[in-house]
Order: C-alpha cells, then sequence, then structure tokens
C-alpha cells in the first residue's frame, strides 16, 4: 500500500503540492485528476520515489519511500511516463524488454521472453514488435511503455512479494477512443489481479467510468475525494477547473458524465 | 555478456539486423586479420613469416644480426604499437558510445564535450614545462607522467563540468554539453598559447599531440595503459544495464532500478579514463568515438551489450588500419594518424548525419 501524509514539495521558493493525504491500496485503481498546473505529475513523481517531499512522508507499505534502494522500488512498482523520444533505433519488443532490465532480479531467458510477448499481446502490439520504436505513432509508443511496465512488475513480482504498485502519468493522451478503453481497461486488470494502480487523468468521463476512487488536485492540494459521485459534482469541478461545470447522470450506466458549459472564468 | 544479449535482437524481422553474436564474431575476426596485417605491414619489408626467428632472438637461440633486427621490428616495434593502437581505438569507441548513451544523443562525443582537449592541455603543459619548474614533480613518475597527466587533465575537465552542471545533485545534460564545449575552446586556446610560446623542437612534440600518431609506441607505455585498460575492462559491462535504461531517459532509467547519479558519475570517470589514457599515447584523434559506435548500432541495434564489446573491437580495427595507411601511404615517412582518421572519418560521418532519420533515428 502506497500512502502519503501532508506530503509537501517546494523548490526553489514555489510549492508544487502540499499537505497530500492520498492512499493507493492494492486492488484499487485511484484516478488522480485535477486542472493543468495541480500538480499531478509533481504527486506521481513523488509516489514514484523519483521526487523527495519536502515535508510529510510517503510511505510504502509503512516503510519511508526514501529508505528503498532505486533497485529495491523498481522492483515494487513501475511507471508509465507520459511521453519518451528515443534518439536511438530500438524496436518495440527492445524497448518492451527494457523493462526486464531490474538489477537484482534474474530470470529464465525464456521465461522473460514469454512474458514479454504477453505482455504486447495484451497491448495490441504483437503485429508491430519488430517495427522501430521512432516509427510508431504517439498512442502505440504509449502502448509499449505500458507493455514495459507489465513486463518490469511481472517480473519483479514474487509469491511472497507485497502487491506491486503501478503509477501512470497520462496513459491515454494522444489515444483514439478505442484504445482508451484498451489502456484503461489493462489499468483496471491489473488492479484487480491485486495492484495498487494509480493514474492521472485528463478526461474527467473515463475517470468516471474506471475509476474506484478520484482524487481532484487543484492548486497542489487535495480539492476532493471519494467515488466518482463524490467528487464530480458541479460546486468542486467548477472551483477546481475555474470554469463553469455540470455534471449528468446518464440514466442507463448510472455513471456521472461531464460537459463544460462555458468557457469563461466565472 | 553475449549470451544475456541474445534475447534483445534474436528476432529482428523488418529491421535488418545481425545478432550480437554475428556481430562480435565478425569483429573479432577482423581484428585478428587486422592485428595480423599491423604486425607484417611496414616499410622495412620484415613480414610475420620471421615471427619465429625474432622470438628465437628474443629467447637468445639466434643471435645473427638479421634476427636481431628482426627482433627489433616485430617484438619491439611492431608488436607494442598495435598492442597500443588497439588499446587506443578501443577505448576511445568505448568513450564515445558511453557520451552517446548518456547524454541520449547519437552525435556526443568526448571530443565534444571539451575531455580530449583538457587531456591534451594537460599532455602538452606537461612537456612545456616538463624540463622547467615542473621538472621535479614529474621526472620521479617518468613514462607514466604523460598519461596520468592527460588521465588527471581529462578528470579534471570533467569535475569542472560536473559542477558547473551539478543541480541539487542531478547533472543537466544540456548544460553539460554547452559547459564542455565552451571548456573544450578554452583548452584549446592554452594548448595554442603554450605552442606560441614553445621553441622549434618542443613545437614539433607539441604537433604530435594536436594531430595524434602510434609512433612512440613502446613496452612501457603499453605496460602505462595496462591499468586504464583494466579499469575500463572492469566498468564498461557494469555501465551497460544503466544505459540502456538512460536511452529511455533519467526518470525512466530510475523507474527501472537504477541508480540515475551514481551511474551518471561512473560513466564519466570511465569515460574520462578511457579518453585520458588514449589522449596520453596517441594524441588526439578524432572520429573514432562518433563514428564506430554508430556503425555497430547501424549493424546490431542500439543495444549497448553490443555497442560496448562491438564498439572496441570495431574501434580497435579501425584504429590498427587507419595506422597501417598513416605508415605506409607517406613511406618511410609517416602521416599523423588523425589526418588518416580525418580522411576516413569525415566521409563517414557525414554519410551518417545525412542518413539520420532514415536510420529511424529521429
Amino acid at each position: 500500500m502506497l500512502t502519503a501524509h501532508a506530503a509537501t514539495f517546494r523548490i526553489n521558493g514555489k510549492t508544487l503540492v502540499s499537505d497530500i493525504d492520498i492512499t493507493v491500496p492494492p486492488g484499487k485503481l485511484v484516478v488522480l485528476v485535477g486542472p493543468n498546473g495541480a500538480g499531478k505529475s509533481t504527486l506521481l513523481r513523488l509516489l514514484s520515489g523519483e521526487l523527495k517531499a519536502t515535508s510529510g512522508s510517503i510511505e510504502l507499505d509503512g516503510r519511508a519511500l526514501g529508505s528503498f534502494s532505486a533497485a529495491e522500488l523498481a522492483r515494487r512498482r513501475a511507471v508509465v511516463p507520459q511521453s519518451t523520444a528515443l534518439s536511438f533505433p530500438f524496436t518495440v519488443r527492445e524497448v518492451v524488454m527494457l523493462g526486464a532490465t531490474v538489477p537484482g532480479f534474474t530470470s529464465a531467458p525464456e521465461h522473460v521472453e514469454r512474458l514479454a510477448s504477453d505482455c504486447i499481446r495484451t497491448v495490441g502490439l504483437l503485429a508491430l514488435e519488430h517495427r522501430l520504436f521512432t516509427q510508431l505513432s504517439g498512442g502505440e509508443r504509449q502502448r509499449v511503455h505500458i507493455a514495459r511496465a507489465m513486463l518490469q512488475l511481472a517480473i519483479a513480482e514474487r509469491p511472497d512479494d507485497a502487491p506491486a504498485i503501478l503509477l501512470l502519468d497520462e496513459p491515454t493522451a494522444s489515444l483514439d477512443l478505442s484504445h482508451q478503453g484498451v489502456v484503461l481497461e489493462e489499468a483496471r486488470r491489473q488492479s484487480r489481479e491485486g495492484r495498487a494502480v494509480l493514474a492521472i487523468l485528463h478526461d474527467l468521463n473515463l475517470a468516471a467510468v474506471f475509476a474506484d476512487e478520484l482524487v481532484l488536485l487543484s492548486d497542489g492540494r487535495v480539492a476532493a475525494r471519494g467515488t466518482p459521485a463524490e467528487v464530480l459534482r458541479d460546486d468542486l469541478l467548477s472551483r477546481a477547473y475555474g470554469c463553469e461545470v455540470r455534471t449528468n447522470i446518464t440514466p442507463a450506466a448510472g455513471v456521472p458524465f461531464v460537459l463544460p458549459h462555458a468557457i469563461r472564468n466565472r | 555478456m553475449t549470451s544475456e544479449a541474445l534475447p534483445l535482437t534474436a528476432r529482428r524481422a523488418g529491421t535488418h539486423r545481425l545478432s550480437p553474436a554475428q556481430v562480435i564474431g565478425g569483429l573479432a575476426v577482423l581484428l585478428v586479420v587486422a592485428a595480423i596485417a599491423s604486425l607484417s605491414l611496414g616499410p622495412t619489408g620484415i613480414t610475420l613469416s620471421s615471427l619465429p626467428r625474432a622470438i628465437g632472438a628474443a629467447l637468445g637461440t639466434h643471435t645473427d644480426a638479421a634476427a636481431t633486427r628482426e627482433q627489433l621490428v616485430l617484438l619491439d616495434i611492431r608488436l607494442p604499437r598495435t598492442l597500443l593502437g588497439m588499446f587506443v581505438g578501443a577505448s576511445l569507441a568505448i568513450a564515445g558510445a558511453i557520451m552517446q548513451g548518456l547524454f541520449r544523443n547519437p552525435l556526443a562525443d568526448p571530443g565534444l564535450i571539451g575531455v580530449s582537449s583538457g587531456a591534451a592541455l594537460a599532455a602538452v603543459a606537461t612537456i612545456a614545462l616538463g624540463n622547467g619548474i615542473a621538472a621535479p614533480l614529474l621526472r620521479p613518475l617518468g613514462i607514466y607522467a604523460l598519461p596520468f597527466a592527460a588521465f588527471f587533465g581529462g578528470i579534471i575537465t570533467t569535475m569542472v563540468l560536473v559542477a558547473v552542471a551539478g543541480r541539487h545533485g542531478q547533472l543537466m545534460v544540456g548544460t553539460l554539453l554547452l559547459a564542455g564545449i565552451a571548456l573544450g575552446a578554452l583548452s584549446g586556446a592554452l594548448t595554442g598559447l603554450i605552442a606560441y610560446a614553445s621553441d622549434d623542437r618542443e613545437l614539433r612534440d607539441l604537433t604530435f599531440w594536436s594531430m595524434g600518431s602510434l609512433g612512440g609506441a613502446n613496452w612501457p607505455k603499453v605496460f602505462a595503459v595496462l591499468p586504464f585498460a583494466v579499469l575500463i575492462a572492469l566498468m564498461a559491462p557494469w555501465l551497460i544495464r544503466g544505459l540502456n535504461g538512460f536511452l529511455l531517459g533519467e526518470s525512466e532509467a530510475f523507474h527501472l532500478g537504477i541508480n540515475v547519479e551514481r551511474t551518471k558519475r561512473a560513466a564519466i570517470v570511465t569515460t574520462a579514463a578511457s579518453v585520458g589514457a588514449a589522449v596520453a599515447m596517441a594524441g588526439i584523434i578524432g572520429f573514432v568515438g562518433i563514428v564506430v559506435p554508430h556503425v555497430v548500432r547501424l549493424l546490431a541495434g542500439p543495444d549497448h551489450r553490443v555497442v560496448l564489446p562491438g564498439g572496441a573491437l570495431l574501434g580497435a580495427v579501425l584504429m590498427l588500419v587507419a595506422d597501417i595507411v598513416a605508415r605506409l601511404i607517406v613511406r618511410p615517412a609517416e602521416l599523423p594518424i588523425g589526418i588518416v582518421m580525418a580522411a576516413i572519418g569525415t566521409p563517414v560521418f557525414l554519410h551518417l548525419v545525412m542518413k539520420r532519420g532514415i536510420g529511424g533515428m529521429e
């Protein structure tokens, strides 16, 4: 379980996130939403161990995140980055296989290869596995990184280990509708298999459909948290995003959906 | 290393790549051929067929004048020269590959960030001051004075770079690159200043540093680079995993469990050692560091499990070939190897630059 207690991050006199309390429990998909500049990516970098909290604490199973080595952390959590440019001609399969470079873990090569194939198949890229990464579309690249993170967790997890953490930084950005679904289905499947999953999403409707818990971030603080129905409320969203927002319920599915009603600031 | 490298590139339909085993094996064969050629070819006309007699002379079983001459040429001149050429080529190629991995930039090169210039400045200063004020300091080091001076020149340059580009315990790669270019220019200017103030004899020595040569190779020099060769051979395999992770980005490397800062520092020290020792032995030789890793990547892909050992082999081959050309083309005189390397390297490099984007690089 990944938890933040009163976590604050300051750099060059600017407070990017402050006083964050958040829990990412195993088996749940927690979705982080909020306007641009709300501190979502900073919070994700704190939770990944990449940044150290200026004050407050971030703990993995009750142990301070900062006390884990990079290798120890990599055996417990994987991160899907927002976007990554590669300057060298790696193939899809080679990028995915980088997920198997976690230090201190040795596995039979055939086993790793089979796991890699499973991960590539899951994100629907088996046909492109020998294509150069640099020749892929943005959406395809995103799926390659998801497959890489999946491989990292599949390889690193052992039965006696505590559940792993998967962090996704806007995994659906630049994806079309069907692939947004593919990616978030996969994120949800990972959580249902017992992993703790946290994803940053821009699309509030997607968040409403997939999140077990929603955390609304605004100005570096948690503005609201709870089920989608609890968080996706006109008043909370309008205040956080600084524009008039009205939520509605679709009669059939019963989940909230969101439409911006006014462009101008209130 | 090679057995581990197999899975990554075992299937490569559509990318026209050779397997790591093919590349490493092919280059190893090439290196043997180049080494035999380097031992056999020279202005004296003595070939490898004289080797048994030369060894006999070394062991004292042959004492005639011809055998002694063959011993001198084969065992005391060409063999150390060949070994030194292999070391210089391999370490320059490894340094280039590491720099490119570290900067995630296929055009990075130790020459570019001033490490070579810093090493050369230290070497030139050692020559210029060796008979003057620095003499008491340098004389006890003897033959080791130059390589160590160049090594520390490289290290000091990199330390200044790290100090300039370090923020909050992290290295800013862009700043590092720009600061390196500036430091390289400064080192070049100071080297020029020393050259300006030098007499004719010193000037001839200094030319050697700016254009490169394996002409002064001998056994003490071979032994002097041995510790550097061991250091590089120990560090390079350790760096492979980190460099592969770095190709995704520094954050991603950390997510993959790589200790980013430690890897960067190890990479920089290894580069400084490689370049410093290579420059100390043969002067500044360009293009090897930039062209060789490129060629290996085109052949076998960008995995450092192939790029580093393959680069070392190809760098050694290229250096031997360039040296053979350098000593045969105007015999009995010798061309500086830097000129030969530039003649070979420039067209290859320009070709690569123009092909970028087609080869899958952005």
